[in-house]
């Protein structure tokens, strides 16, 4: 594997030099800044060529080829969309609060680009390995609910206030479930580093991710939907339901604004499935190629699905949405806590038939109780 | 921790391992997570920045009105909004803070064994009991 630590190396040989020349603390912050400007570069890269490849398979999924004109392959797509949202006016309403309408977008990116610090991109490619990893996810990704608010709010139209009501509604309803259903895996690694996570779901052919168990499948589920209502992606995309909020909480911005509140939601939706990856899918692990190409496909492979849920699934309604998170995914993320907890108290083949066999049952008792109501069949005595 | 962590090994290949990747020290990791949040925030305003050279200002009456569809805006957006959103966020906090216990008792599962397994379970099940309550009284129902 020569490839594999070839950015390391990199950085340890620039390093290297760096200590030959100039003092301790030099060298401390050389460190520091390569790491954070490599993050700061590829969390724009990733999100503009996120946005191409959204069109891209939208596109297919109906049956267009998508953006084709701008480069090979609308390769260079993104860079003119870039240079458009310079150029654009950018328009404040008259009675907004101007400086929340301001701040709003600024405060959306930084803590989207602030998750990637602890995201394991390889072998030993954590930018910050911290030891309360995924804690720090939780608390900085919660944090995106508050932009969205400011900017609703600060706009003083009424469906950028009744998206914001609704993003904020459906952020913190979905945010229980998805924090409840990494516990499992934090029982199952006795960290919160997300490094040492992965590293604990290595070897077994693969079969140690911790997404083969079924507490593990059932807790990947219950995340990913989470996720996706997270980043407020289709089906769960109502806070900027188009077809009755306009553009819900961002109606009234244009410009570089706007492009802000966009690259947030793609790198979120980005770092969510990375997350994902390592949390279940057991991250950089896997055979012959390097590290971070195992990264990167599995987290593309979670991206594709999220592209491909909005291009086939119909929206939400809101009683649905909102019941969905608290009658369904949260009691079943509680339950799911229970099940990890006998998985790991009893002997090998009875863990796997118990907990299976308790998964599957609670899965149906919910299905049954979140039954919707169906009246008596009416019956029309005159009609006859 | 120190420069000599970084010396290149002369016999020829470099042995820098992930695992043993310098600087893992507290300071070194938030001294990094605090440099970064200032990074990110110049990183988010610069765009703010350029466009306000770049993009034209052309102000006007009607481009300054909220976006009402094309009609005039009827009464300020600035209103009470229903209690729904308040008792789904008390929801939230109850669920939060239970989080917050789970959380370090996780870490420590496989070491504390069954006695905190069992207690852990009363714990889950009075919260899950206030769900249930919650649920039976209608609380969850959006209208």
């Amino acid at each position: 594997m020569i490839f594999d630590p070839v950015f390391i190396r990199l950085k340890a040989l620039f390093l290297d030099l760096c200590a030959r020349f100039f003092p301790e603390w030099v060298v401390m912050l050389a460190s520091i800044v390569i790491s954070a400007v490599v993050i700061l570069v590829m969390g724009p890269v990733i999100m503009m060529y996120l946005t191409l490849l959204e069109r891209k398979l939208l596109g297919r999924i109906q049956n267009r080829y998508g953006p084709n004109r701008v480069g090979i392959w609308g390769l260079l797509q993104p860079v003119a969309d870039g240079i458009k949202m310079f150029i654009k006016e950018d328009i404040v309403p008259a009675h907004a609060d101007k400086i929340i309408h301001l701040l709003a977008p600024v405060v959306t990116v930084v803590p989207s680009l602030m998750v990637f610090l602890v995201v394991p991109f390889g072998n030993g490619m954590t930018a910050v390995n911290l030891n309360i990893g995924i804690l720090y996810f939780v608390a900085i990704s919660s944090i995106t609910t508050i932009p969205i608010f400011m900017g609703s709010w600060a706009s003083r139209n009424k469906f950028s206030v009744l998206g914001g009501m609704r993003a904020a509604a459906q952020m913190i309803s979905y945010e229980a479930p998805m924090t409840l259903a990494i516990v499992p895996v934090i029982m199952a690694s006795q960290t919160l580093a997300t490094a040492t996570i992965v590293e604990s779901q290595g070897g077994g052919f693969g079969m140690n991710w911790f997404i083969f168990t079924p507490w593990g499948l059932l807790g990947f589920i219950i995340y990913f939907f989470c996720a996706i209502a997270e980043c407020n992606r289709p089906p769960f995309d109502l806070p900027e339901a188009e077809s009755e909020l306009i553009a819900g909480f961002h109606t009234e911005y244009s410009g570089m604004k706007f492009a802000l509140f966009y690259m947030a939601e793609y790198m979120n939706a980005f770092t969510l499935s990375a997350i994902a990856v390592t949390l279940f899918l057991g991250g950089w692990q896997g055979p012959f190629l390097p590290s971070w190409i195992w990264f990167f496909g599995k987290t593309f492979l979670l991206v594709c699905v999220m592209i491909w849920f909005r291009g086939t699934f119909l929206r939400f309604r809101v009683d649905h949405l909102m019941g969905f998170a608290w009658k369904f995914l949260l009691p079943l993320s509680l339950i799911n806590i229970l099940i990890a907890g006998l998985w790991f108290l009893t002997p090998a083949i009875a863990a796997w038939a118990l907990t299976a066999g308790l998964v599957v049952a609670s899965f149906f008792v919910f299905v049954k109780l979140n039954k919707t109501f169906v009246p008596e069949k009416r019956t029309y005595v005159l009609a006859d | 921790m120190t420069v000599a962590h970084l010396k290149i090994d002369l016999d020829g290949f470099l042995f820098i391992i992930a695992s043993s990747m310098p600087y893992t020290s507290y300071s070194y990791q938030y001294l990094f997570v605090a440099i970064f949040a200032v990074f990110a925030v110049i990183f988010a305003m610069t765009p703010l920045v350029l466009a306000w050279f770049l993009a034209p200002k052309k102000p006007s009456e009607t481009k300054k009105a909220p976006y009402e569809c094309g009609l005039a805006s009827q009464g300020d957006s600035w209103i009470q909004y229903h209690v729904q959103f308040y008792i789904f966020a008390l929801i939230f906090l109850l669920f939060d803070v239970e989080i917050v216990f789970i959380y370090p008792w996780a870490v420590a599962f496989q070491k504390l064994g069954l006695f905190a397994f069992v207690e852990m379970i009363i714990f889950i099940a009075i919260l899950a009991f206030g769900l249930f309550y919650a649920w039976r009284k209608q609380m969850l129902k959006w209208d």
